[in-house]
């Protein structure tokens, strides 16, 4: 039986190794992509998708002379179960060479076993724990990590005269790790956090976190709730209360006020202060062709930062291919990403040769109206800045 | 003479309890799947695994009438104990269910007190919020439980020794399988005793049973606690061959679509919870197969169809086709 067992792998083996060296060249090259589309999340996968398929559209799907071939997986959100099913089914079953996607930090965390076992690279394009590419080998991440994005805003913070700090996080582990890495930036730096609260996760009622902020007076608030409904009910109960009058600002992640989310915030978001990688303004020609390329491929909606993920994910798979000849084995893969560098519609960006976690330079931005919609206008930058998370 | 009375009065139970041949084909249908379906491994491991939890919440609502909006609880703290030793250095696949089915029951026989003191609605909210409470815990205990981030570094041993847990999901599958297997012949023999009878008894007419000198109560605790306990192994087997545990594995949404598959496959028939697992994963998973983005509006759809025209769940129109072509009914 084992003696059969280990034949059959052996002639399998065998086989495949004859066939890839023949036709490596022109086989289709499989990507699978790990995203959520539907439920709370699905905006992520949506904007994700589109910034792929938009680079693959640009090069005629076609990288280092191979056919490119997009398999796109729902795996809801948070349902770990389905992202690693997700994986082993398009690694076995659909032979992909590479995984992408991946939206929301458990998902990577349980597929990441998996792209070590199969040595397949996986490219993550939005999960922002700092540890995700420390599981794995064959981790690249082209997106951002949290303290990555938290510590600009707060080294700004401190050199623009804003002494006492009230922090206010959802309690949960990112919402923990925001608040974490901006306490240690900003008292690192002589900064005093003069109150912090942590509201529920779900449907908070944020009335008596206003007024406590309003009784202890702070220079500014730093803000990190999950994007959407909630941000847009505290901006809103932060203008209505008069908290904004009296003097007090929010500085936040850029998240919470990316291009998705910035409509539905309306005028009450002008002038919030935040940190991040890519604002739709970037004024840059790399920019001016992507939004051009995104309004017209997509014109009902706004190109944000996890669309250029996207975008980058699949750029970072071509050149590497290139780099490779068309060869996506996992080693040699793995090896020519590693330190691979180039020009984003965000600036330019590197990936890591040591931790294959991105660099790229954390832009200070402001919300304001530009040609009568809301952008983040980039006013300040830390260049080249690499993963706190790691030090 | 009274015993032969006896034996003939129990002949219609004593013959319920013996296997048909059509539960003998359904049991050959997951070795069949293996071979049909030899990349679909993980979905078919996760269908058994959550028939598994479905027969469990059939045990106590099919059987014992015990509506639970929280069962998720005993599933998440048995997914958790099993992650949790694994992720410390006891990785042995058996003891993680062992222990995570003990730590279940053990919650289980507590919370039983709480809900056997209220009626159909009190049950409800008990269940609920015991469920909201542990989902709270364990994103509170982030240390210990990685919180929203989940937990990692699971590394669970090779089972029985020399099966290695594979890139393809072939032990995962067998394993549950026989795990399924194993605790649905014993739930088999559980309903069809008079522990069993009695239970059902206490469903139909819960005043009279005092009557006849049944224990209600210690009846109920007991059945829930069983249940509790199948769960809890349920949450094991999901911990163990995905090698990680999320928040989500407490989260009112599991106990919720478990009730809605449970009522989708027949509530109150062993098989009727396997057969709605079957039909609601496949449908899930072919319908996302299909359409990433939409894929919700046509299970709902689907499911709406088969309440509206298949009453008591798939079992109860498989029962009914049965009826009218003579043959003596479905399999209970």
């Amino acid at each position: 039986m084992e003696f059969r067992k280990h034949f059959a792998l052996l002639a399998v083996a065998l086989g495949a190794s004859v066939v890839s060296l023949s036709v490596a060249a022109v086989e289709p090259l499989k990507i699978g992509m790990i995203l959520p589309m539907s439920g709370p999340f699905a905006s992520y996968g949506k904007q994700i998708e589109h910034g792929a398929r938009l680079y693959l559209q640009e090069h005629n799907n076609t990288f280092a002379g191979r056919k490119v071939e997009l398999i796109v997986k729902d795996d809801t959100g948070v349902a770990p179960e389905i992202s690693k099913r997700a994986a082993q089914e398009l690694v076995v079953k659909d032979k992909v060479e590479i995984l992408a996607g991946f939206g929301l930090t458990p998902s990577a965390f349980a597929v990441a076993p998996l792209a070590t076992q199969a040595k397949t690279p996986m490219v993550v394009m939005n999960a922002a724990s700092s540890s995700i590419t420390t599981k794995s080998d064959y981790v690249l991440r082209v997106s951002h990590t949290l303290p990555q994005i938290t510590a600009p805003i707060a080294s700004w913070a401190l050199k623009n005269n804003i002494k006492k700090v009230f922090t206010l996080v959802a309690d949960y582990g990112p919402g923990h790790d925001a608040e974490t890495q901006f306490k240690k930036t900003f008292t690192a730096g002589g900064g005093e956090i003069v109150g912090e609260v942590r509201t529920p996760v779900k449907s908070p009622d944020l009335a008596p976190f206003l007024q406590k902020i309003k009784d202890v007076k702070p220079d500014a608030v730093f803000l990190f709730l999950p994007p959407g409904e909630q941000t847009v009910g505290f901006i809103k109960g932060f203008a209505e209360r008069g908290l904004a009058k009296a003097g007090i600002r929010i500085i936040a992640t850029g998240d919470l006020t990316e291009e998705d989310q910035l409509d539905a915030m309306g005028d009450n978001a002008l002038g919030i202060i935040n940190s991040l990688q890519y604002s739709e303004v970037h004024n840059s020609p790399e920019n001016k062709a992507y939004t051009a390329a995104y309004y017209k491929a997509y014109p009902k909606d706004r190109p944000n930062y996890m669309s250029v993920s996207g975008y980058d994910g699949m750029q970072l798979i071509a050149k590497t291919l290139e780099k490779t000849g068309g060869d996506a084995n996992g080693a040699k893969f793995m090896a020519a990403a590693k330190g691979m560098a180039w020009v984003s519609p965000r600036g330019a960006i590197s990936i890591d040769a040591e931790t294959r976690d991105i660099v790229q330079t954390i832009y200070v931005r402001k919300v304001e109206k530009v040609g009568g919609k809301l952008q983040n206008v980039e006013f300040d930058q830390i260049a080249n800045f690499k993963d706190p998370g790691k030090q | 003479m009274t015993t032969l009375a006896l034996q003939a009065g129990l002949a219609p139970v004593r013959r319920a309890d013996h296997w048909r041949p059509a539960e003998l084909v359904f049991w050959l249908l997951p070795v069949a799947a293996y071979f049909i379906f030899p990349d679909n491994l993980v979905l078919l491991t996760q269908i058994a695994i959550t028939a598994l939890f479905c027969l469990s919440l059939d045990l106590i609502l099919g059987y014992a009438g015990i509506v639970s909006l929280g069962h998720a609880a005993f599933f998440g703290l048995g997914a958790y104990a099993a992650g949790l030793l694994a992720a410390h250095g006891f990785g042995d696949p058996l003891l993680g269910l062992g222990v995570a089915a003990v730590v279940a029951a053990a919650l289980g026989f507590v919370t039983s007190l709480l809900v056997l003191r209220g009626a159909d609605l009190t049950r409800l909210m008990v269940t609920l919020g015991v469920a909201m409470m542990l989902y709270e815990l364990a994103n509170k205990l982030t240390p210990i439980t990685g919180g929203v981030d989940g937990l990692q570094g699971i590394e669970v041993l090779p089972l029985l020794g020399p099966f290695e847990f594979d890139l393809y999901g072939k032990t995962a599958f067998w394993y549950a399988l026989a795990v399924l297997f194993v605790l649905f012949w014993v739930a088999r023999r559980i309903v069809h005793s008079p522990f069993g009878l009695s239970l059902k008894g206490i469903r139909l007419n819960v005043g009279r049973m005092p009557a006849l000198g049944t224990p209600v109560n210690a009846r109920l605790a007991a059945v829930y606690t069983l249940g509790a306990a199948y769960a809890g192994i349920a949450g094991a087997l999901l911990a163990q061959t995905t090698q990680f545990v999320a928040l989500d594995v407490l989260s009112f949404n599991r106990s919720a679509e478990l009730l809605l598959i449970l009522v989708l496959g027949g509530s109150g028939s062993l098989y009727g919870a396997l057969i709605g697992t079957i039909v609601f994963m496949s449908a899930h998973h072919l319908l996302s197969e299909l359409n990433p983005q939409y894929w919700q509006f046509w299970l709902g759809a689907l499911l709406v169809v088969i309440v509206l025209f298949a009453r008591d769940g798939v079992m109860g129109g498989l029962r009914r086709i049965g009826a009218r072509f003579g043959a003596n009914g479905g399999t209970k």
